[in-house]
């Protein structure tokens, strides 16, 4: 085990910000990408139903 | 013959709707599984490095989204140049799909890089190769997504994204190969075919196990995505009105 504690392992031997700042960027455009794509998704369908037969 | 024909079913868009339907939930499944594993892994069974203390566990996901920055660029000028060359609609549809998903691994890659740059440099950028190149590929990137969104006729916004997707490729060995190449700040390739590795290998299995779980994510979310582009694209089809009144119905 590397940690001795829940701050220590927050600390990340002094270098939290830099360890935690990469990985919120990435979790959080890994969360968003996703949803946007969903949200694409269904308004294509919602567009079609909208407006059968022609775009 | 048959062989033919089995090799293009899933070029069809309605086939290949309903297939990447059924497996994006596996993928993300997949990511999911991965992404725990490889940060157990990777943050409590790999050392600390000797050199670069904790702050070199950044590379668990800079590495990852540096190499999907470029495999998934290659991606898209392979099948964008595929859609223009034998007018395969479902090709230009996937290369589409795969460009905001190439430019979101390129922003991690860099982000990432400034922030473990700053520790382990003494600075977030510099204008060296390897850097440089990496930004390249950010503004093609976006250039392509620019270019094609910007041609109302979605068969010559294919072409013309494809001729600039396929110049742009030889950005991608220069990348690669811009620590070999030129002098720079940036450290040589971790992982390399040839050699053996120089990390300790709790270090190398997280990093492979992360990697199997960005490959992952980016297939569900282009999957995703082509779905969505493949529904604009043909929603004059039979079978996409067919599946917009179903699916009102599911809502209703």
């Amino acid at each position: 085990m590397n940690w001795n504690s829940f701050d220590d392992f927050m600390a990340m031997g002094g270098y939290g910000l830099y360890v935690w700042g990469s990985y919120a960027l990435v979790l959080l455009l890994m969360l968003l990408e996703p949803v946007l794509v969903e949200r694409r998704h269904r308004r294509a369908l919602d567009q079609t139903r909208d407006n059968p037969g022609e775009r | 013959m048959h062989t033919t024909i089995r090799l293009f079913t899933y070029a069809a868009p309605s086939r290949f709707y309903a297939l990447a339907g059924r497996l994006t939930p596996w993928l993300y499944a997949l990511a999911l599984l991965g992404a725990a594993l490889g940060l157990y892994i990777g943050f409590f069974v790999a050392p600390t490095d000797a050199t670069q203390g904790e702050s070199y566990r950044i590379i668990f996901i800079h590495v990852p989204a540096a190499w999907m920055s470029m495999l998934l660029y290659l991606a898209m000028a392979g099948w964008a140049v595929m859609g223009w060359a034998f007018n395969a609609r479902l090709a230009s549809m996937v290369a589409r799909a795969l460009a905001p998903t190439g430019a979101l691994f390129t922003v991690m890659a860099l982000w990432t890089g400034a922030l473990w740059g700053k520790p382990t440099w003494g600075t977030w950028w510099v204008w060296d190769a390897r850097l440089t190149s990496e930004l390249i590929l950010l503004f093609l990137y976006l250039g392509y997504i620019a270019l094609v969104e910007s041609i109302d006729d979605t068969r010559r916004a294919d072409h013309a994204g494809a001729l600039l997707a396929l110049v742009g490729a030889v950005n991608v060995p220069v990348i690669y190969f811009s620590v070999r190449w030129w002098n720079t700040l940036h450290q040589g390739a971790s992982i390399s075919m040839t050699a053996a590795p120089t990390m300790a290998s709790t270090m190398l299995a997280a990093l492979l196990v992360m990697t199997m779980a960005f490959w992952a994510y980016a297939f569900a979310v282009v999957f995703g995505r082509t779905r969505a582009i493949i529904l604009e694209r043909e929603a004059d089809a039979e079978w996409v009105q067919a599946l917009a009144r179903d699916t009102s119905k599911e809502t209703a």
